[in-house]
Protein backbone atom coordinates (compact mmCIF):
# COMPACT_ATOMS: atom_id res chain seq x y z
CA UNK A 1 0.00 0.00 0.00
CA UNK A 2 1.54 3.19 -1.28
CA UNK A 3 -0.43 5.44 0.99
CA UNK A 4 1.08 3.88 3.89
CA UNK A 5 4.79 4.17 2.79
CA UNK A 6 3.88 7.47 2.09
CA UNK A 7 2.53 8.25 5.77
CA UNK A 8 5.11 6.60 7.59
CA UNK A 9 7.91 8.22 5.23
CA UNK A 10 6.46 11.62 5.73
CA UNK A 11 5.80 11.46 9.12
CA UNK A 12 9.43 10.72 10.66
CA UNK A 13 10.45 13.16 7.90
CA UNK A 14 10.59 16.46 10.52
CA UNK A 15 12.69 14.18 13.13
CA UNK A 16 15.64 13.63 10.67
CA UNK A 17 19.17 15.27 10.72
CA UNK A 18 19.77 17.70 8.35
CA UNK A 19 23.09 18.67 6.77
CA UNK A 20 22.72 21.95 8.79
CA UNK A 21 22.31 20.55 11.60
CA UNK A 22 25.22 18.68 11.25
CA UNK A 23 26.84 21.76 10.36
CA UNK A 24 25.69 23.33 13.67
CA UNK A 25 27.30 21.33 15.41
CA UNK A 26 30.60 20.64 13.56
CA UNK A 27 31.02 24.34 13.70
CA UNK A 28 30.28 24.75 17.52
CA UNK A 29 33.47 22.42 18.36
CA UNK A 30 35.59 24.01 15.92
CA UNK A 31 35.30 26.64 17.82
CA UNK A 32 36.73 25.30 20.85
CA UNK A 33 40.01 24.72 18.68
CA UNK A 34 39.62 27.93 16.96
CA UNK A 35 39.13 30.44 19.32
CA UNK A 36 41.40 29.15 22.23
CA UNK A 37 41.62 32.43 24.13
CA UNK A 38 38.05 33.30 24.36
CA UNK A 39 36.81 29.96 26.77
CA UNK A 40 35.03 32.30 29.08
CA UNK A 41 33.04 34.16 26.50
CA UNK A 42 32.10 30.72 24.71
CA UNK A 43 31.10 28.89 28.22
CA UNK A 44 28.89 32.06 29.07
CA UNK A 45 26.78 31.65 25.12
CA UNK A 46 26.88 27.58 25.82
CA UNK A 47 25.20 28.24 29.13
CA UNK A 48 23.07 30.87 27.75
CA UNK A 49 22.24 28.68 25.08
CA UNK A 50 21.43 25.60 27.42
CA UNK A 51 18.85 28.43 29.69
CA UNK A 52 17.21 29.37 26.30
CA UNK A 53 16.43 26.03 25.38
CA UNK A 54 14.78 25.57 28.70
CA UNK A 55 12.46 28.65 27.98
CA UNK A 56 11.98 27.58 24.09
CA UNK A 57 10.79 23.85 25.22
CA UNK A 58 7.81 25.99 27.30
CA UNK A 59 7.34 28.63 25.16
CA UNK A 60 8.25 27.48 21.76
CA UNK A 61 6.10 24.36 21.95
CA UNK A 62 3.73 24.56 24.68
CA UNK A 63 3.26 28.37 24.75
CA UNK A 64 3.85 29.10 27.97
CA UNK A 65 5.33 32.31 28.47
CA UNK A 66 7.61 32.82 30.98
CA UNK A 67 9.21 36.03 33.02
CA UNK A 68 10.36 34.48 36.48
CA UNK A 69 12.31 31.34 34.49
CA UNK A 70 15.86 32.79 36.08
CA UNK A 71 13.56 30.85 39.20
CA UNK A 72 14.52 27.41 38.09
CA UNK A 73 18.60 28.86 36.98
CA UNK A 74 18.71 30.05 40.29
CA UNK A 75 17.52 27.41 42.49
CA UNK A 76 19.96 25.10 40.09
CA UNK A 77 22.88 27.36 40.41
CA UNK A 78 22.22 27.81 44.61
CA UNK A 79 22.25 23.91 44.54
CA UNK A 80 25.30 23.30 42.73
CA UNK A 81 27.16 25.71 44.91
CA UNK A 82 26.05 24.86 48.28
CA UNK A 83 26.67 20.82 47.17
CA UNK A 84 29.98 21.80 46.09
CA UNK A 85 30.69 24.41 49.52
CA UNK A 86 29.48 21.97 51.97
CA UNK A 87 31.28 18.55 50.48
CA UNK A 88 27.73 16.86 50.31
CA UNK A 89 28.48 15.80 46.19
CA UNK A 90 31.88 16.33 45.19
CA UNK A 91 31.66 14.86 41.95
CA UNK A 92 30.09 17.94 39.46
CA UNK A 93 28.17 15.88 37.05
CA UNK A 94 26.09 13.94 39.86
CA UNK A 95 25.93 17.32 41.77
CA UNK A 96 25.16 18.77 38.55
CA UNK A 97 21.92 16.41 37.81
CA UNK A 98 21.03 16.42 41.45
CA UNK A 99 20.70 20.54 41.35
CA UNK A 100 18.81 19.99 38.04
CA UNK A 101 16.81 17.82 39.84
CA UNK A 102 16.00 20.09 42.60
CA UNK A 103 14.83 22.51 40.40
CA UNK A 104 12.89 20.22 38.60
CA UNK A 105 10.82 19.73 41.77
CA UNK A 106 10.35 23.09 42.30
CA UNK A 107 9.22 23.22 38.60
CA UNK A 108 6.93 20.86 39.29
CA UNK A 109 4.82 22.58 42.49
CA UNK A 110 4.87 25.73 40.73
CA UNK A 111 3.31 24.29 37.34
CA UNK A 112 0.07 24.17 39.14
CA UNK A 113 -0.12 28.17 39.75
CA UNK A 114 1.41 28.31 35.96
CA UNK A 115 -1.26 26.38 33.70
CA UNK A 116 -3.89 27.82 35.29
CA UNK A 117 -4.68 31.29 33.54
CA UNK A 118 -3.62 32.66 30.19
CA UNK A 119 -0.64 34.63 28.94
CA UNK A 120 -1.05 37.89 31.41
CA UNK A 121 -1.66 35.72 34.23
CA UNK A 122 1.39 33.18 33.66
CA UNK A 123 3.94 36.58 33.39
CA UNK A 124 3.09 37.39 36.25
CA UNK A 125 3.01 34.39 38.40
CA UNK A 126 6.42 33.05 37.15
CA UNK A 127 7.79 36.53 37.20
CA UNK A 128 6.29 36.79 41.26
CA UNK A 129 7.43 33.24 41.82
CA UNK A 130 11.40 34.37 40.92
CA UNK A 131 10.90 37.10 42.86
CA UNK A 132 9.61 35.47 45.43
CA UNK A 133 13.10 33.12 45.67
CA UNK A 134 15.20 36.08 45.41
CA UNK A 135 13.88 37.82 48.44
CA UNK A 136 14.37 34.60 50.16
CA UNK A 137 17.96 34.01 49.04
CA UNK A 138 18.75 37.58 50.34
CA UNK A 139 16.55 36.55 53.98
CA UNK A 140 18.30 33.76 54.03
CA UNK A 141 21.87 34.90 54.27
CA UNK A 142 23.04 32.33 56.94
CA UNK A 143 22.89 29.66 53.75
CA UNK A 144 22.81 31.59 50.66
CA UNK A 145 25.59 34.10 52.21
CA UNK A 146 23.16 36.65 51.10
CA UNK A 147 24.22 39.82 48.76
CA UNK A 148 28.15 38.24 49.04
CA UNK A 149 26.72 35.15 47.10
CA UNK A 150 28.68 32.07 47.85
CA UNK A 151 32.01 32.38 48.50
CA UNK A 152 34.97 29.56 48.66
CA UNK A 153 33.30 27.13 46.84
CA UNK A 154 35.99 24.61 45.14
CA UNK A 155 35.34 22.05 42.46
CA UNK A 156 36.63 18.93 42.64
CA UNK A 157 37.41 16.93 39.23
CA UNK A 158 34.76 16.21 37.00
CA UNK A 159 34.60 12.19 36.92
CA UNK A 160 37.51 12.62 39.01
CA UNK A 161 39.29 13.26 35.91
CA UNK A 162 39.37 16.48 34.68
CA UNK A 163 40.39 19.46 36.66
CA UNK A 164 39.24 22.63 35.99
CA UNK A 165 41.51 25.02 34.74
CA UNK A 166 41.99 28.77 35.03
CA UNK A 167 41.59 29.54 31.34
CA UNK A 168 38.40 27.86 31.47
CA UNK A 169 39.07 25.67 28.46
CA UNK A 170 37.26 21.97 31.26
CA UNK A 171 34.10 24.24 31.69
CA UNK A 172 33.56 24.96 28.23
CA UNK A 173 34.32 21.54 26.59
CA UNK A 174 31.88 20.39 30.04
CA UNK A 175 29.32 22.98 29.28
CA UNK A 176 29.31 22.10 25.40
CA UNK A 177 28.82 18.13 26.29
CA UNK A 178 26.19 18.81 28.67
CA UNK A 179 24.81 21.57 26.50
CA UNK A 180 24.68 18.49 23.54
CA UNK A 181 23.71 15.52 25.15
CA UNK A 182 20.88 18.07 27.03
CA UNK A 183 19.83 19.15 23.11
CA UNK A 184 19.24 15.36 21.91
CA UNK A 185 17.14 14.40 24.54
CA UNK A 186 14.69 17.55 23.78
CA UNK A 187 14.74 16.61 20.20
CA UNK A 188 13.98 13.47 20.72
CA UNK A 189 10.96 14.51 22.85
CA UNK A 190 10.06 17.13 20.59
CA UNK A 191 9.18 14.71 17.76
CA UNK A 192 7.78 12.35 19.81
CA UNK A 193 3.73 11.93 20.02
CA UNK A 194 4.32 14.15 23.07
CA UNK A 195 5.86 16.87 21.80
CA UNK A 196 3.56 16.81 19.14
CA UNK A 197 0.68 16.76 22.06
CA UNK A 198 2.41 20.16 22.78
CA UNK A 199 2.46 21.76 19.64
CA UNK A 200 -1.60 20.74 19.34
CA UNK A 201 -2.04 22.35 22.80
CA UNK A 202 0.24 25.71 21.59
CA UNK A 203 -2.23 26.17 18.49
CA UNK A 204 -5.39 25.29 20.40
CA UNK A 205 -5.96 23.79 24.08
CA UNK A 206 -9.61 23.16 23.11
CA UNK A 207 -9.35 21.22 20.53
CA UNK A 208 -6.56 19.08 21.87
CA UNK A 209 -8.61 18.30 24.96
CA UNK A 210 -11.79 17.27 22.23
CA UNK A 211 -9.29 14.78 20.80
CA UNK A 212 -8.10 13.18 23.95
CA UNK A 213 -5.18 14.89 25.34
CA UNK A 214 -4.80 15.60 28.92
CA UNK A 215 -3.96 19.20 28.75
CA UNK A 216 -3.18 19.71 32.00
CA UNK A 217 -1.51 16.66 32.65
CA UNK A 218 1.21 17.79 29.32
CA UNK A 219 1.67 21.13 30.78
CA UNK A 220 3.16 20.03 34.12
CA UNK A 221 5.29 17.57 32.85
CA UNK A 222 6.99 19.95 30.02
CA UNK A 223 7.19 22.51 32.91
CA UNK A 224 8.82 20.30 35.25
CA UNK A 225 11.06 19.25 32.33
CA UNK A 226 11.98 22.39 31.96
CA UNK A 227 12.78 23.59 35.18
CA UNK A 228 15.36 20.74 34.79
CA UNK A 229 16.74 22.35 32.36
CA UNK A 230 16.92 25.79 33.34
CA UNK A 231 18.58 24.16 37.03
CA UNK A 232 21.31 22.37 34.98
CA UNK A 233 22.09 25.76 33.35
CA UNK A 234 22.44 27.41 36.66
CA UNK A 235 24.54 24.90 38.06
CA UNK A 236 26.76 25.02 34.93
CA UNK A 237 26.88 28.60 36.10
CA UNK A 238 28.33 27.96 39.60
CA UNK A 239 30.58 24.74 38.30
CA UNK A 240 32.31 27.01 35.89
CA UNK A 241 32.24 30.61 37.55
CA UNK A 242 33.28 29.22 41.19
CA UNK A 243 30.47 31.77 41.84
CA UNK A 244 26.62 31.96 42.80
CA UNK A 245 25.04 35.20 43.70
CA UNK A 246 21.77 36.72 44.30
CA UNK A 247 21.86 37.92 40.62
CA UNK A 248 21.15 34.59 39.34
CA UNK A 249 17.43 34.85 40.08
CA UNK A 250 17.48 38.57 39.10
CA UNK A 251 14.57 39.46 36.64
CA UNK A 252 17.24 40.79 34.24
CA UNK A 253 17.97 37.22 33.20
CA UNK A 254 14.44 36.26 32.97
CA UNK A 255 14.00 39.39 30.63
CA UNK A 256 17.03 38.78 28.49
CA UNK A 257 16.23 34.75 27.91
CA UNK A 258 13.69 36.55 26.24
CA UNK A 259 15.62 38.77 23.93
CA UNK A 260 17.77 35.77 23.26
CA UNK A 261 14.54 33.62 22.24
CA UNK A 262 12.82 36.97 19.80
CA UNK A 263 16.26 37.19 18.51
CA UNK A 264 16.74 33.28 17.61
CA UNK A 265 13.29 32.15 17.29
CA UNK A 266 10.82 30.00 19.10
CA UNK A 267 9.70 25.99 18.23
CA UNK A 268 12.61 24.87 16.54
CA UNK A 269 14.97 24.21 19.21
CA UNK A 270 17.89 26.14 17.34
CA UNK A 271 16.40 29.71 18.58
CA UNK A 272 17.85 29.70 21.74
CA UNK A 273 21.35 28.78 20.49
CA UNK A 274 21.38 30.70 17.86
CA UNK A 275 19.97 33.43 19.37
CA UNK A 276 22.54 32.87 22.30
CA UNK A 277 25.37 33.49 20.11
CA UNK A 278 23.99 36.49 18.50
CA UNK A 279 22.97 37.79 21.93
CA UNK A 280 26.15 37.75 23.50
CA UNK A 281 27.89 38.90 20.03
CA UNK A 282 26.18 41.64 20.31
CA UNK A 283 26.42 42.11 23.94
CA UNK A 284 30.67 42.34 23.19
CA UNK A 285 30.35 44.27 20.55
CA UNK A 286 28.24 47.37 21.84
CA UNK A 287 29.85 46.99 25.15
CA UNK A 288 33.29 47.82 23.79
CA UNK A 289 31.85 50.66 21.14
CA UNK A 290 30.06 52.27 23.92
CA UNK A 291 30.53 50.81 27.40
CA UNK A 292 27.65 52.48 28.89
CA UNK A 293 25.62 52.61 26.32
CA UNK A 294 25.21 49.24 25.25
CA UNK A 295 21.42 48.40 25.97
CA UNK A 296 20.68 51.11 23.52
CA UNK A 297 22.07 49.15 20.88
CA UNK A 298 20.33 46.05 22.34
CA UNK A 299 16.88 47.72 22.76
CA UNK A 300 17.72 49.12 18.95
CA UNK A 301 18.33 45.53 17.38
CA UNK A 302 15.41 44.25 18.98
CA UNK A 303 12.95 47.00 17.20
CA UNK A 304 14.33 46.50 13.77
CA UNK A 305 13.90 42.46 14.37
CA UNK A 306 10.32 42.97 15.32
CA UNK A 307 10.25 45.56 12.47
CA UNK A 308 11.01 43.68 9.53
CA UNK A 309 10.62 40.16 10.95
CA UNK A 310 12.55 37.45 11.76
CA UNK A 311 11.32 35.80 8.67
CA UNK A 312 12.97 38.36 6.51
CA UNK A 313 16.23 38.43 8.15
CA UNK A 314 16.47 34.69 8.33
CA UNK A 315 15.93 34.45 4.46
CA UNK A 316 18.36 37.67 3.71
CA UNK A 317 21.09 35.65 6.38
CA UNK A 318 20.26 31.84 4.50
CA UNK A 319 20.74 33.84 1.11
CA UNK A 320 24.13 33.11 0.19
CA UNK A 321 24.33 29.39 2.12
CA UNK A 322 20.88 28.23 0.47
CA UNK A 323 22.34 29.68 -3.16
CA UNK A 324 25.59 27.36 -2.72
CA UNK A 325 23.60 24.60 -1.94
CA UNK A 326 21.63 25.00 -4.89
CA UNK A 327 24.08 25.22 -7.50
CA UNK A 328 26.42 22.69 -6.06
CA UNK A 329 24.47 20.02 -4.76
CA UNK A 330 21.40 20.63 -7.11
CA UNK A 331 18.85 20.24 -4.76
CA UNK A 332 16.64 22.29 -2.84
CA UNK A 333 17.94 24.22 0.28
CA UNK A 334 18.81 22.17 3.12
CA UNK A 335 19.26 25.22 5.63
CA UNK A 336 16.91 25.44 8.08
CA UNK A 337 14.17 28.17 8.80
CA UNK A 338 11.93 27.48 11.50
CA UNK A 339 8.56 25.68 10.70
CA UNK A 340 6.49 29.31 12.19
CA UNK A 341 8.29 31.65 10.39
CA UNK A 342 8.38 29.50 7.16
CA UNK A 343 5.04 31.51 5.84
CA UNK B 1 -32.62 -1.03 21.15
CA UNK B 2 -30.00 0.27 23.46
CA UNK B 3 -29.24 4.25 24.65
CA UNK B 4 -25.62 5.14 23.50
CA UNK B 5 -25.91 8.63 25.10
CA UNK B 6 -29.16 9.56 27.51
CA UNK B 7 -29.35 13.28 29.30
CA UNK B 8 -31.60 13.36 32.84
CA UNK B 9 -33.49 16.63 33.28
CA UNK B 10 -30.01 18.60 31.97
CA UNK B 11 -30.32 22.24 33.59
CA UNK B 12 -28.00 25.05 32.52
CA UNK B 13 -28.73 28.90 33.74
CA UNK B 14 -26.27 31.64 32.85
CA UNK B 15 -26.65 34.11 35.34
CA UNK B 16 -30.58 35.17 35.57
CA UNK B 17 -30.90 32.83 31.74
CA UNK B 18 -32.16 29.34 31.96
CA UNK B 19 -30.46 28.16 28.32
CA UNK B 20 -31.42 24.72 28.93
CA UNK B 21 -34.77 23.63 30.56
CA UNK B 22 -35.06 20.08 31.92
CA UNK B 23 -33.75 18.55 28.56
CA UNK B 24 -34.10 14.58 28.80
CA UNK B 25 -32.69 13.17 25.43
CA UNK B 26 -32.43 9.50 24.26
CA UNK B 27 -30.24 9.23 21.53
CA UNK B 28 -30.50 5.16 20.14
CA UNK B 29 -27.63 2.90 19.49
CA UNK B 30 -26.74 3.06 15.87
CA UNK B 31 -29.09 6.24 15.25
CA UNK B 32 -28.89 9.30 12.82
CA UNK B 33 -29.98 11.68 15.42
CA UNK B 34 -30.57 15.39 14.63
CA UNK B 35 -31.05 18.14 17.19
CA UNK B 36 -32.54 20.97 15.25
CA UNK B 37 -33.73 24.48 16.80
CA UNK B 38 -33.73 28.83 15.84
CA UNK B 39 -31.02 30.28 16.22
CA UNK B 40 -30.76 30.79 19.98
CA UNK B 41 -32.72 27.87 20.60
CA UNK B 42 -29.39 26.64 23.28
CA UNK B 43 -28.21 24.19 20.85
CA UNK B 44 -24.27 24.69 20.70
CA UNK B 45 -24.65 24.56 25.20
CA UNK B 46 -26.01 21.46 25.42
CA UNK B 47 -23.36 20.14 22.79
CA UNK B 48 -20.54 21.83 25.46
CA UNK B 49 -22.41 19.96 28.55
CA UNK B 50 -22.43 16.84 26.54
CA UNK B 51 -18.26 17.20 25.67
CA UNK B 52 -17.58 18.69 29.28
CA UNK B 53 -16.54 21.83 27.96
CA UNK B 54 -19.75 23.11 30.17
CA UNK B 55 -20.91 21.49 33.51
CA UNK B 56 -24.42 21.59 33.91
CA UNK B 57 -26.37 23.51 37.09
CA UNK B 58 -28.31 20.36 37.41
CA UNK B 59 -28.81 16.87 35.50
CA UNK B 60 -27.10 13.81 34.16
CA UNK B 61 -25.48 12.62 31.47
CA UNK B 62 -25.01 9.06 30.53
CA UNK B 63 -23.07 7.28 27.90
CA UNK B 64 -23.96 3.49 27.45
CA UNK B 65 -25.11 3.91 30.88
CA UNK B 66 -22.50 5.18 32.53
CA UNK B 67 -22.46 8.54 34.34
CA UNK B 68 -20.10 11.08 32.75
CA UNK B 69 -21.34 14.24 34.14
CA UNK B 70 -18.30 14.71 36.58
CA UNK B 71 -15.93 13.92 33.60
CA UNK B 72 -13.24 15.93 32.18
CA UNK B 73 -13.31 16.70 28.58
CA UNK B 74 -10.26 14.24 27.57
CA UNK B 75 -11.58 11.69 29.53
CA UNK B 76 -14.78 11.50 27.40
CA UNK B 77 -13.14 11.54 24.24
CA UNK B 78 -11.27 8.50 25.50
CA UNK B 79 -15.01 6.81 26.35
CA UNK B 80 -15.97 6.94 23.32
CA UNK B 81 -17.62 10.70 22.69
CA UNK B 82 -16.29 12.54 20.14
CA UNK B 83 -17.27 15.91 18.50
CA UNK B 84 -16.81 18.03 15.80
CA UNK B 85 -17.00 21.99 15.87
CA UNK B 86 -19.31 24.37 14.29
CA UNK B 87 -16.58 26.66 13.61
CA UNK B 88 -13.10 24.72 12.23
CA UNK B 89 -11.38 24.25 15.72
CA UNK B 90 -7.79 22.80 13.84
CA UNK B 91 -4.39 22.89 15.05
CA UNK B 92 -3.33 26.03 12.32
CA UNK B 93 0.63 24.93 12.45
CA UNK B 94 0.19 21.31 12.08
CA UNK B 95 -0.17 19.47 9.07
CA UNK B 96 -3.32 16.82 8.48
CA UNK B 97 -0.90 14.03 8.63
CA UNK B 98 0.46 15.52 12.38
CA UNK B 99 -3.13 16.37 13.08
CA UNK B 100 -4.13 12.99 12.73
CA UNK B 101 -1.26 11.05 13.73
CA UNK B 102 -1.59 12.99 17.76
CA UNK B 103 -5.58 11.65 17.45
CA UNK B 104 -4.74 8.34 16.74
CA UNK B 105 -1.45 7.98 19.03
CA UNK B 106 -3.53 9.20 21.72
CA UNK B 107 -6.79 6.91 21.27
CA UNK B 108 -4.12 4.11 21.21
CA UNK B 109 -3.06 5.58 24.83
CA UNK B 110 0.50 6.47 22.84
CA UNK B 111 0.44 10.11 23.18
CA UNK B 112 2.36 10.68 26.34
CA UNK B 113 5.17 8.72 25.12
CA UNK B 114 8.53 11.19 24.97
CA UNK B 115 10.94 8.42 23.76
CA UNK B 116 9.75 7.32 20.52
CA UNK B 117 9.65 9.09 17.67
CA UNK B 118 6.36 9.84 15.63
CA UNK B 119 6.17 7.65 12.12
CA UNK B 120 7.70 4.94 13.91
CA UNK B 121 4.81 2.42 15.01
CA UNK B 122 2.93 0.80 12.13
CA UNK B 123 -0.26 0.13 13.78
CA UNK B 124 -0.24 4.11 14.29
CA UNK B 125 0.87 4.51 10.78
CA UNK B 126 -1.70 2.29 8.75
CA UNK B 127 -4.92 3.71 10.63
CA UNK B 128 -3.36 7.37 9.29
CA UNK B 129 -3.25 6.21 6.33
CA UNK B 130 -6.46 4.63 6.43
CA UNK B 131 -8.05 7.59 7.95
CA UNK B 132 -6.51 10.58 5.64
CA UNK B 133 -7.35 8.11 2.66
CA UNK B 134 -10.80 7.77 3.10
CA UNK B 135 -11.71 12.04 3.79
CA UNK B 136 -9.22 12.92 0.71
CA UNK B 137 -6.09 14.09 2.45
CA UNK B 138 -3.77 12.57 1.69
CA UNK B 139 -2.32 14.45 -1.50
CA UNK B 140 -2.25 17.30 1.20
CA UNK B 141 -0.99 15.65 4.08
CA UNK B 142 1.82 17.46 4.73
CA UNK B 143 0.70 21.11 4.29
CA UNK B 144 0.13 23.10 6.56
CA UNK B 145 -3.45 23.09 8.62
CA UNK B 146 -3.93 27.00 7.86
CA UNK B 147 -3.06 26.90 3.94
CA UNK B 148 -5.77 24.51 3.47
CA UNK B 149 -9.11 25.05 1.19
CA UNK B 150 -11.78 25.46 3.71
CA UNK B 151 -13.62 21.84 1.95
CA UNK B 152 -10.14 20.37 3.53
CA UNK B 153 -10.02 21.61 6.21
CA UNK B 154 -13.76 20.94 6.95
CA UNK B 155 -13.52 17.50 6.29
CA UNK B 156 -9.83 17.47 8.54
CA UNK B 157 -12.44 18.66 11.52
CA UNK B 158 -14.59 15.54 10.92
CA UNK B 159 -11.38 12.92 10.37
CA UNK B 160 -9.66 14.28 13.20
CA UNK B 161 -13.04 13.27 15.19
CA UNK B 162 -13.09 9.89 13.64
CA UNK B 163 -9.57 9.40 14.14
CA UNK B 164 -10.27 9.37 17.68
CA UNK B 165 -12.99 5.62 16.99
CA UNK B 166 -16.09 7.28 18.89
CA UNK B 167 -18.80 5.17 19.52
CA UNK B 168 -21.38 8.40 20.06
CA UNK B 169 -20.32 11.57 17.44
CA UNK B 170 -21.30 14.60 17.82
CA UNK B 171 -21.43 16.71 14.54
CA UNK B 172 -22.07 20.28 14.87
CA UNK B 173 -23.25 22.03 11.88
CA UNK B 174 -20.59 19.87 9.50
CA UNK B 175 -21.40 21.44 6.27
CA UNK B 176 -21.31 25.42 7.53
CA UNK B 177 -19.70 28.23 5.31
CA UNK B 178 -18.62 25.24 2.65
CA UNK B 179 -18.88 26.74 -0.67
CA UNK B 180 -21.03 24.92 -2.84
CA UNK B 181 -18.41 23.59 -5.27
CA UNK B 182 -16.92 21.61 -1.80
CA UNK B 183 -19.85 20.57 0.29
CA UNK B 184 -20.46 17.69 -1.69
CA UNK B 185 -17.30 15.96 -0.53
CA UNK B 186 -18.71 16.53 3.13
CA UNK B 187 -22.01 15.47 2.50
CA UNK B 188 -20.74 12.06 1.53
CA UNK B 189 -18.27 11.73 4.21
CA UNK B 190 -21.26 12.47 6.31
CA UNK B 191 -23.58 10.16 5.04
CA UNK B 192 -20.33 7.53 4.99
CA UNK B 193 -19.86 7.17 8.39
CA UNK B 194 -19.90 4.03 9.74
CA UNK B 195 -23.28 2.25 10.65
CA UNK B 196 -21.82 0.77 14.33
CA UNK B 197 -21.09 4.60 15.22
CA UNK B 198 -24.04 6.44 16.66
CA UNK B 199 -24.19 10.30 15.58
CA UNK B 200 -25.91 13.02 17.01
CA UNK B 201 -26.18 16.01 14.08
CA UNK B 202 -26.70 19.49 14.98
CA UNK B 203 -27.64 21.58 11.98
CA UNK B 204 -29.63 24.03 10.50
CA UNK B 205 -29.34 23.24 7.05
CA UNK B 206 -32.95 21.45 6.69
CA UNK B 207 -32.29 19.54 3.44
CA UNK B 208 -29.35 17.64 5.15
CA UNK B 209 -31.53 17.01 8.24
CA UNK B 210 -33.84 15.63 6.69
CA UNK B 211 -31.53 13.40 4.18
CA UNK B 212 -29.66 12.40 6.46
CA UNK B 213 -31.38 11.70 10.02
CA UNK B 214 -33.90 8.65 11.16
CA UNK B 215 -34.82 10.98 14.14
CA UNK B 216 -35.22 14.72 15.41
CA UNK B 217 -35.26 16.59 18.33
CA UNK B 218 -36.47 20.06 18.13
CA UNK B 219 -35.30 22.15 20.84
CA UNK B 220 -36.74 25.79 21.48
CA UNK B 221 -35.64 27.98 24.13
CA UNK B 222 -33.90 25.34 26.02
CA UNK B 223 -36.44 23.04 26.13
CA UNK B 224 -37.27 20.05 24.20
CA UNK B 225 -40.78 21.17 22.38
CA UNK B 226 -41.03 17.47 20.19
CA UNK B 227 -39.23 14.65 18.98
CA UNK B 228 -39.50 12.11 16.35
CA UNK B 229 -39.29 10.71 13.07
CA UNK B 230 -38.74 13.26 10.65
CA UNK B 231 -42.03 13.05 8.67
CA UNK B 232 -43.99 13.43 12.35
CA UNK B 233 -41.57 16.13 12.40
CA UNK B 234 -42.13 17.97 9.95
CA UNK B 235 -46.19 17.54 9.93
CA UNK B 236 -45.70 18.77 13.37
CA UNK B 237 -47.91 21.90 13.88
CA UNK B 238 -46.01 23.51 16.46
CA UNK B 239 -42.68 22.48 14.91
CA UNK B 240 -43.89 24.14 11.47
CA UNK B 241 -45.00 27.73 13.56
CA UNK B 242 -41.88 28.17 15.32
CA UNK B 243 -39.37 26.36 12.78
CA UNK B 244 -39.92 25.21 9.35
CA UNK B 245 -42.54 28.12 8.85
CA UNK B 246 -39.27 30.46 9.43
CA UNK B 247 -37.16 27.95 7.37
CA UNK B 248 -40.10 27.78 4.50
CA UNK B 249 -40.40 31.25 3.99
CA UNK B 250 -36.65 32.27 4.12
Amino acid sequence: MTALSDVSTHAMASARWRVSEVAFWALALACAFLFPSRYLIMTDIVRLGLFALSLDLILGYAGIVSLGHAAFFGVGAYSAGLLALHGIINEPVIALVAAGLVAALLGFLTSFLVIRGVDLTRLMVTLGIALLLEALAERFSNITGGTDGLQGIEMQPILGLFTFDMFGKTGFFYSLIVLFILFLLARRVVHSPFGLSLRAIRNNPLRAAAIGVPVNRRLIAVYTLAAFYAGIAGALFTQTTALASLDVFSFERSADLMLVLVIGGTGYLYGGLIGAVVFKMLQELFQSITPQYWLFWIGLVLVVIVLVGRARIHRWVLFVPNLIIRQFAGRKAAVAVPESDAS
Amino acid sequence: MTIALETRGLEKSFGALRVTRDLSLKVMQGARHALIGPNGAGKTTVINQLTGVLTPNSGRILLEGSDITGLSVHKRVLRGLSRTFQINQLYPDLTPLETIGLAVSERMGRGGDWWRRMGTRSDVNTEIAEILSRFHLLDVMTELTSTLPYGKQRLLEIAVAIAAKPRVLLLDEPAAGVPESERHDILAAVAALPRDVTVLLIEHDMDLVFSFADRISVLVNGGLLTEGAPDEVARDPQVRAVYLGEAADA
